[in-house]
């Protein structure tokens, strides 16, 4: 087992460096020169030296690449070109923002997605069965962003129930943020609970195929036994591969839910950035996303090693 | 002596490939469905300027923010440009997004795919490092930086999700490489010495095909989505131009005032994803061995 632990992380460091080079890559393929928006509106010469002299621009590419690479291992991961704050400290502190909203979209998702996909695999072929699938169909169609312009439209502005925007931290007034994060969590987790629900029911369908459940239940054991101790048990393993998925699927649908909800986390600090052509700020954030995607990746991976009993005991 | 009746294969096993393949699709409701809804969109797309009742850019400021009525069936918007003219045209700038990023994914991906799988060695380490790279970042992420990149435009974002596609289509095509280099009358075309670009091009690439048709019709959808996306978010059709999720990020300004405005374009999208994915399910379906 320690072999294919071994194995999975030494994979993902080529996986890092090619990464790295995509979003250095990044910095150089940019319209225009970054470097003049950061000398501010003067443009003063000697501005632009010490800048390019700060980045190295003068040295050869592959200097300049190694020299930032260099940077990005002790955690500079380069800076505003507009503020010029640290792009680490920026994102670190709208993190906090985004994972509140992540965690409320997660707990949506799993309470839809799992009881969903259990029943519709337990109810193979029947309406329950097609009522789900196009339930779920319809999740993985309606855009998050429209779906959130629907529920703003009747619970903010025609029932006048909850906030149509804002962010509250859930530390300071749990209330207050959960009257807030209902509508963005729903808009968020209704997309992933279909992902969820999919990959239950077909993962389900194996395990309730599987000899061991046929076996369980000539034994004359409970239905609700069977289903819960011998198939969902199994059945949740391969559901783990899904977190990297889902955590993509968060972070994407993060940037559009937090638009229309005017939520001041992560997916607007990029959106902002794009608009404020601050590309220190869209590299930042490219490759600390990119960076979380490897890592979740290689935490799923050591997961299912972990859970998965014939590959622990290789 | 007695001979042994060997089941008679049925009529589908007897037919060739292609015919049993269509005779299947043919039999898909599902394909049906989506293909029919994906066929609504494509005539409105088509022939917009016929369907359309106004100039879609047309704007006066006596109709500006008007209900629904007999005139205008979809109401007007805050330029008071006729919302249905609009969506008509709008279906022309999704549908092409579509068509033009599943292009780029497609005629960039499959051949390296291909390739990678095919020759293996250095060139499968080096490609699936890449593609490995390039899916760590989620797709919308992707798609905001290439677009970044290339500047805020239709036909930038287009390009940007594309761009973004590629690794699946290299994964899908490499992984379609390896299991048909192992087949038997692959091994025979190599054993009587046909070279390795007739072998690609004669054997390899067509029988990858039906896994990409699929993922391309399913991408489809998606890349509808995402062409929304980057509208909404500014980074893609830009004004005047019509576009879905581009009237979309102007309906969410005038929630209060003009609601009608964002409820016929969050359709439009619904409708068209629907139906893409729909017809990608029954093409798989149809195109599965192992369905009956």
């Amino acid at each position: 087992m320690l072999k294919l632990i071994l194995n999975r992380v030494l994979i993902a460091i080529p996986t890092l460096l090619i990464v790295s080079l995509f979003v250095f890559a990044l910095q150089h393929a940019l319209p225009g020169d970054p470097f003049l928006v950061m000398a501010g509106e003067e443009r003063d010469p000697e501005s632009i030296a010490r800048l390019r002299a700060i980045y190295r621009l003068d040295d050869p590419i592959v200097v300049q690449y190694f020299a930032w690479l260099g940077q990005v291992m002790q955690g500079e991961f380069g800076r505003s070109l507009r503020t010029g704050e640290p792009v680490l400290g920026l994102i670190l502190q709208k993190l906090p923002v985004t994972l509140q909203l992540a965690a409320a979209s997660m707990i949506v998702a799993l309470a839809i997605g799992l009881p969903a996909g259990i029943i519709a695999a337990v109810r193979k072929g029947t309406s329950i069965d097609y009522a789900a699938s196009a339930v779920a169909l319809s999740g993985l169609s309606i855009p998050n962003f429209w779906l959130g312009i629907v529920m703003i439209l009747i619970f903010a502005v025609e029932l006048r129930w909850l906030p149509a925007s804002g962010y509250v931290p859930f530390f300071s007034d749990p209330l207050g943020a959960i009257e807030t994060l209902i509508m963005p969590a729903f808009v968020l987790g209704t997309g992933l609970a279909a992902f969820i629900m999919r990959h239950t029911r077909s993962a389900m369908l194996e395990v309730l195929r599987s000899d061991y459940v046929r076996t369980a239940r000539a034994k004359g054991l409970d239905e609700r036994v069977v289903i819960n101790k011998h198939a969902l048990r199994n059945a949740l393993i391969p559901v783990i591969t899904l977190s990297t998925i889902l955590f993509g699927e968060l972070l994407a649908g993060a940037v559009l839910t937090e638009q229309v909800f005017t939520i001041p986390g992560f997916g607007k600090l990029i959106v902002d950035a794009v608009f404020n052509r601050d590309y220190g700020v869209v590299q930042g954030v490219v490759l600390c996303t990119a960076i979380g995607f490897i890592v979740m990746n290689l935490i799923a991976d050591l997961l299912y090693i972990l859970v998965n009993p014939r590959l622990r005991g290789r | 002596m007695s001979t042994v009746a060997s089941p008679a294969p049925g009529p589908d096993l007897l037919a060739p490939k292609e015919g049993r393949v269509w005779g299947k699709l043919r039999r898909s409701r599902a394909a049906w469905i989506g293909g029919s809804i994906v066929g609504v969109f494509i005539v409105m797309a088509l022939l917009a300027p016929f369907l359309a009742p106004f100039d879609p850019n047309k704007t006066n400021f006596l109709l500006i923010r008007k209900p629904p009525s007999a005139l205008y069936w979809l109401g007007t918007d805050e330029l008071g440009r006729d919302i249905l003219s609009r969506l008509f045209y709008g279906a022309r700038a999704s549908l092409m997004a579509g068509v033009v990023s599943v292009g780029i994914a497609v005629c960039v991906g499959v051949p390296v795919g291909l390739a990678a799988g095919w020759y293996g060695g250095w060139l499968d380490i080096i490609v699936s490092r890449i593609t490995e790279a390039l899916l760590a970042c989620p797709f919308l992420i992707l798609a905001i930086a290439f677009a970044a990149i290339l500047g805020p435009s239709l036909s930038n974002a287009m390009i940007a999700i594309g761009l973004s596609a590629i690794p699946i289509f290299i994964r899908l095509a490499r992984g379609q490489a390896i299991s048909v280099k192992a087949e038997d009358y692959i091994e025979g075309a190599r054993a009587v010495g046909v070279r390795d670009s007739l072998i690609l091009v004669r054997h390899l690439a067509p029988n990858t095909l039906p896994p990409i048709l699929v993922q391309s019709t399913l991408f489809m959808a998606q890349a509808i989505i995402l062409e929304a996306s980057l509208s909404f978010l500014g980074l893609g059709q830009q004004p005047p131009q019509a576009s879905w999720g581009a009237m979309l990020n102007t309906a969410k300004n005038f929630m209060e005032q003009a609601p009608w405005m964002s409820v016929s374009p969050g359709i439009a999208i619904c409708l068209v994803v629907i139906g893409f994915n729909i017809l990608g399910d029954g093409l798989r379906d149809a195109l599965d061995p192992k369905e009956a």
